[in-house]
């Protein structure tokens, strides 16, 4: 039992913390939102001069080899500066499949794009019905020759607005809620037939609504079993959640830091706030669950490796909760304690608070996590 | 970062489940697993088992008789304890005298003492709060005052835990009542036999005796049962009560208590179904079980650092295990109530006689509800433990 970072690991922590320090203060963020497409190239390519675009790919494939731990470090180092750029669809989400499903030509034709920063990905998934069911899939995919016909509609697709690739979910056989039948394919964004409707999310960050209208694609375009893709699609989604969990604790981390720092600042009644009780009490709640959060994230990194597929699922599950519990309570409070100024766009505490939020409802929120954690019987 | 435990941890947990399967008395569990008060004969006989084995004082250095166990150890042998469950060793003797005094007693004050403590020779109690004194602990005014070779102590204690079979207490004292009100405090050890002591009982709100007061009129005490320096009492008091940590959590407890939640939930049938498939019962377990889960891992990150780091100072982290530990207990002794309904209600005016054995189970399911309100009271309250949060987490 070790909660230590490696020699290594304690590397890429600075080396990610010192590049975002520099390059990824609150003002700077508000200018790259403003660049085409919402996000940084500049900051990307610097993301990829330093490997980290390349981290979770095996080093035959071009990447590092590197673990969860890895992921983990970056995503809690880019929770903590609000980082906007489409790390977790380009590498987490698009990067899974090709590491867990894609062949060696899919690799070979989509990896060193991811790795060197050239293209981003976006994983075209929820539709209207859906909500966190992941087999849950209308879209459908039919034989058409070698390859297939696409047509449906996908939405709230992260950086799917920019993205050169879209990785989509559809449905080659079955019913729209039978769990095999899902298949998963590699669609260019420019393909004939996909028309994307892009816009800003709540959190700073952008997403699109993506119709597909007889989109054809080829044989080679399809990951894995066309015919039984869902147990693909859940473990890169469990990853997902996972690096979700990590940014949520670098979000709270950094929102608790924020609100201390403002209490011990802010004077009323000629003192500062910070020195009243039922301020301090707040702080401490919230410190309370920043650390529940924290060793939930760190489960769930562990939990990756776990043997059992229905341990391994629950155990992220459970860390879902823990995480959407946590982080409404310390965003929400991060703004009481703020008062007036957390109300405004100017602060950045509500930035935090809003990213937090939009967490939740990514890839299955508190509730619908509880119901899988107590379908599966509980953790004891 | 590696959550498994070595092949050598895993092995040493099933040595202790088995020593407990093998040694621990069959009546002592059950009671344990209903929540029953236990004799004291039933204690002792346990502790002494444990002893024997030489597990009675396991954390303590091993000249004075500990096992010189890591951390991880400690951490695998306290959860098997609890989830068996078995009684914990007496912590007034083994965890909060006992290291005061071979931290800063004298050799023949740990001569005296440690072996008896080890063997609950001597059953010790804690001689801390006064009625006037609860959070605010450096206000006490129990005093000691130096005539010739002896302490003239005087003065009222309160919430002393079974103190009715206590033989020995441990007991801060005013010696300098001129002094600021840290600084003028002693620790001092006596006799429960002696005279001018009264212990008068507290019934506690499940019907319980637990806890007393202790009444001191012109006890006379020895001068050399005086611990460390005189006035240095308050420093050794800080000592004792940052050396409970990660125990405090009390992981092991509420693993077991959630194994019996499901079990009965299981068993018991609400709207024609068992309770345990009642949604929002269900919700509110999983929950509870989420939030233990994540406890477990903050104490093992405890756990952790104190093996690479030693246990110096007292990691403010434990303060997070307090609050959530008692929540997480309260919790579970709530939803305990919550499965057997009705049935909570009627008073088991058998005690433990065992007469009404149909009963049995649900008997002391109540009093344990109302009797569990106190973990986030005692050892310091849940607000103080926010307030340490604050100051020395937070810099607030």
């Amino acid at each position: 039992m070790d909660f230590d970072l490696t020699e290594e690991q304690r590397l890429l922590k600075d080396s990610i913390d010192g590049l975002l320090a520099d390059a990824y203060d609150f003002d700077k963020r508000k200018l790259y939102m403003k660049e085409k497409g919402g996000w940084s190239k500049a900051i990307w390519s610097k993301l990829a001069e330093q490997g980290l675009l390349g981290l979770p790919f095996s080093e035959e494939d071009g990447g590092f080899g590197a673990g969860g731990v890895e992921t983990m470090i970056v995503m809690e180092a880019m929770g903590r500066a609000l980082v906007l750029e489409p790390y977790l669809a380009t590498v987490v989400l698009a990067g899974g499949f090709l590491r867990h499903g894609g062949s060696a030509a899919q690799k070979a034709a989509h990896l060193p794009g991811i790795i060197d920063g050239s293209k981003t990905f976006a994983f075209a998934q929820l539709e209207k019905q859906s909500r966190y069911d992941l087999f849950d899939v209308a879209t459908s995919a039919k034989k058409k020759g070698d390859g297939y016909v696409i047509d449906g509609e996908k939405f709230v697709v992260l950086n799917g607005e920019n993205a050169d690739t879209l990785i989509v979910t559809a449905r080659t056989a079955g019913g729209q809620r039978d769990k095999s039948g899902i298949g998963v394919f590699i669609v260019p964004a420019g393909a004939k037939g996909v028309t994307r409707k892009g816009y800003p999310t709540q959190d700073g960050l952008h997403a699109a609504d993506i119709s597909f209208t007889g989109v054809e694609v080829g044989a080679d375009s399809v990951i894995g079993d066309p015919a039984n893709g869902l147990p693909l699609i859940e473990r890169v989604v469990d990853e997902a959640r996972i690096a979700l969990c990590a940014e949520a604790v670098g979000l709270m981390d950094e929102s608790l830091k924020t609100t201390v720092e403002h209490i011990k600042t802010r004077k009323q009644f000629g003192v500062a706030i910070g020195s009243f009780q039922s301020l301090q009490h707040r702080a401490s709640d919230m410190f309370v669950a920043l650390e529940q959060a924290r060793s939930m994230s760190m489960f769930a990194t562990m939990a990756a490796e776990f043997d059992d597929a229905k341990e391994r699922a629950t155990s992220i599950a459970a860390a879902k909760v823990q995480i959407g519990k946590s982080g409404k309570f310390v965003g929400q409070q991060s703004i009481q304690l703020h008062g007036g100024i957390g109300m405004t766009m100017e602060a950045k505490i509500g930035h935090y608070f809003k990213r937090l939020t939009m967490i939740e409802t990514t890839f299955g929120d508190t509730d619908y996590h509880m119901r899988r954690v107590s379908e599966a019987g509980g953790l004891i | 970062m590696d959550l498994a435990f070595t092949k050598e941890e895993q092995a040493f947990r099933e040595e202790v489940r088995q020593f407990f399967r093998d040694n621990v008395p069959p009546e002592t569990r059950r009671k344990m697993i209903e929540g029953r008060h236990l004799s004291k004969d039933e204690m002792v006989t346990w502790w002494r088992i444990l002893n024997k084995k030489g597990w009675g004082v396991s954390h303590w250095p091993e000249e004075y008789g500990g096992t010189g166990w890591s951390s991880v150890q400690h951490y695998i042998f306290n959860e098997e304890l609890q989830a068996y469950p078995a009684p914990q060793p007496l912590a007034f003797g083994v965890s909060m005298v006992g290291p005061v005094i071979y931290t800063f007693g004298n050799e023949e004050q740990k001569k005296k003492y440690l072996p008896r403590i080890a063997n609950v020779d001597d059953w010790w109690c804690q001689g801390f709060s006064e009625p006037g004194s609860g959070s605010d602990l450096a206000s006490l005014k129990t005093k000691a005052e130096r005539r010739g070779d002896k302490w003239i102590i005087n003065g009222q204690k309160t919430w002393t835990t079974l103190a009715q079979h206590a033989d020995m207490i441990f007991c801060l004292c005013r010696t300098d009542p001129s002094a600021k009100k840290q600084m003028g405090i002693s620790f001092i050890v006596f006799s429960m036999k002696s005279k001018g002591v009264t212990v008068r009982p507290i019934q506690t709100i499940d019907g319980g005796r637990e806890v007393n007061e202790v009444f001191f009129d012109d006890v006379e005490v020895p001068y050399e049962n005086l611990i460390g320096e005189e006035n240095k009492g308050w420093d050794y008091a800080k000592f004792l009560l940052g050396n409970e940590r990660t125990g405090i959590a009390r992981v092991g407890v509420s693993k077991e208590r959630i194994r019996r939640i499901k079990e009965l939930a299981a068993k018991v049938e609400s709207g024609g179904r068992p309770v345990l498939e009642d949604p929002s019962f269900r919700e509110k377990l999983t929950a509870c079980e989420v939030e233990l889960k994540a406890l477990e891992l903050t104490q093992l990150r405890v756990v952790a650092d104190e093996g690479k780091h030693g246990k110096g100072k007292p990691n403010p982290a434990s303060s997070v295990l307090k609050i959530k530990g008692s929540e997480i207990q309260q919790t579970t002794t709530e939803l305990l109530m919550e499965v057997i309904g009705p049935f909570a209600a009627p008073y088991d005016v058998h005690g433990d006689d065992d007469s009404n054995e149909t009963m049995d189970w649900t008997a002391q399911i109540a009093p344990s509800y109302f009797n569990n309100r106190k973990v986030s009271i005692y050892g310091g309250s849940n607000e103080i433990q926010r307030n340490i949060i604050a100051k020395a987490v937070l810099g607030l």
